[in-house]
């Protein structure tokens, strides 16, 4: 979207978010979550995160948008470390998305997704239409959903509005944390068919955290199984459904059952 | 009824209600912008919500007894009176305050922390019309309370309606006590009504 009347976050918002984790480790209350994690996020993948609860996905996942910081280790964003960040900037580039969804709950559909472009300054006409361009995109019709509140949504269509909000303010880069987890089986699908569409469409780079090894093998370009706050593996889809290393076969060994 | 009590009523309810919307003025004043610090400060909650706790525990009398002798606050007087007030309305106006603000379910901030909003707009935007309801709850409950407590000022020469009720008690008249007594209820109970309408217009999500 280069060249439109975006004043602010001129100074990256058309490059690509280039991530890196350096050595990045965490821990809190003498416990280790992230150990000297090593990681490039390449340009437009779908890199997932998969991993038991506990293993440290979540907490990988918040080092970028700088919700946490690496205790030892620097997590760069275009080769900058996030502690050296305006954080309000970095945050307003990045897309991101929770299980929980989080919507304002004093805010119709419409007033959360406006509300990043809103505190950009964005041109009235142009948010309006944004969100209209949005609504239609995750598959939700403007007139019939845009002026109601979350609490009148179901949890499918409540997700989609948070997918939505993230994507408001065209941000170069999407997180998304176990975002389809607390919806049924069926609108899971449908909004995980949604998610591969819009990829498509949009070819925005994600990282994706999830604990669902067929949501990894289904969505992701790569995949980076963490374990016990370590990076087991990093393989692309295909590689990982042929690999031999314990904890992959843990999680393969969840296919098998169905 | 004697003749003037009519009029005698009305000068000290207006005197009354004047003396209650000082002090909740003022006690707003100071507990909302303390009610956010100590949201934001979790060091400082122990302290500030302990002096708010034990300016209640204190019997109201007492403490109206025991702010005279203090220069500049006390004294003889609706100053002192308000002073009172003000300490005695603080506590509900700072808790819910501060209640209000932690229950803001932690994924919405984490959303609005996440998609950038400063604190200021996360506190304006985010915290405070969520918390609305809560806060306005504490008001309420100060105000209603205030109303009653206010009727003690008169001990110290403050005023309101308590002029009534403790002229009653002295020459045990239940004409003077009602006199007092019933235009405080119906105080209490328009401050109730009126405030807890405004609460739930603010019922925000």
């Amino acid at each position: 979207m280069g060249g439109s009347g975006v004043a602010l976050c001129r100074d990256f918002v058309d490059r690509p978010l280039a991530l890196e984790y350096r050595d990045v480790s965490y821990s809190i209350d003498g416990r280790t979550i992230l150990d000297s994690l090593n990681l490039k996020i390449e340009e437009g993948e779908t890199l997932v995160l998969l991993g038991r609860s506990g293993s440290g996905k979540t907490t990988a996942l918040k080092m970028v948008n700088g919700l946490i910081f690496p205790t030892s280790g620097q997590m760069l964003v275009n080769g900058r470390p996030t502690t050296e960040w305006d954080l309000i900037r970095l945050r307003r580039s990045i897309g991101y998305v929770i299980q929980d969804v989080g919507l304002f709950p004093h805010f119709t559909v419409r007033q959360n997704v406006n509300l990043v472009p809103k505190l950009e300054h964005w041109e009235q006409a142009k948010i309006d239409g944004r969100t209209n361009e949005l609504l239609a995109k995750v598959g939700l019709n403007p007139q019939e959903h845009a002026d109601r509140y979350p609490r009148q949504l179901s949890g499918g269509q409540r997700q989609r509005v948070g997918v939505a909000r993230a994507l408001a303010a065209d941000p170069k880069l999407l997180l998304f944390d176990e975002p389809f987890g607390a919806v049924d089986p069926v609108t899971r699908l449908e909004l995980q068919r949604q998610f591969l569409a819009l990829r498509q469409s949009l070819g925005k780079t994600s990282i994706f955290v999830t604990h669902d090894v067929r949501e990894a093998l289904s969505l992701g370009t790569r995949i980076g199984l963490l374990h016990q706050g370590k990076l087991a593996q990093l393989a692309t889809p295909v590689e990982f459904r042929k690999s031999t290393s314990e904890e992959a076969r843990a999680f393969l060994a969840c296919l098998e059952d169905a | 009824m004697r003749p003037g009590l009519l009029n005698e009523m009305l000068e000290l309810t207006s005197q009354h209600f004047v003396l209650v919307l000082i002090s909740i003025f003022i006690a707003i004043a100071a507990g909302l912008p303390l009610g956010i610090l100590i949201s934001r400060k979790a060091s400082l909650r122990t302290p500030i919500l302990g002096f708010a706790n034990i300016m209640q525990t204190i019997p109201s009398l007492a403490l109206f007894g025991f702010l005279i002798p203090i220069p500049f606050i006390g004294g003889i007087g609706k100053r002192t009176a308000i002073v009172a007030l003000i300490l005695y309305a603080l506590l509900p106006i700072l808790r819910n305050t501060l209640v209000g603000i932690l229950s803001v379910d932690p994924a919405v901030r984490e959303s609005a922390i996440a998609m950038g909003l400063t604190g200021r707009q996360l506190l304006w935007q985010v915290e405070m019309p969520l918390a609305a309801r809560t806060i306005l709850a504490g008001i309420r409950v100060a105000t209603v309370t205030t109303i009653g407590t206010a009727t003690i000022a008169a001990a110290i020469g403050g005023g309101g309606l308590g002029v009534f009720i403790f002229r009653g008690i002295a020459s045990v008249d239940t004409t003077q006590i009602l006199a007092g007594a019933a235009p405080a209820a119906l105080l209490a109970l328009l401050a109730d009504g009126g405030l807890g309408w405004l609460e739930r217009r603010f019922s925000a999500a």
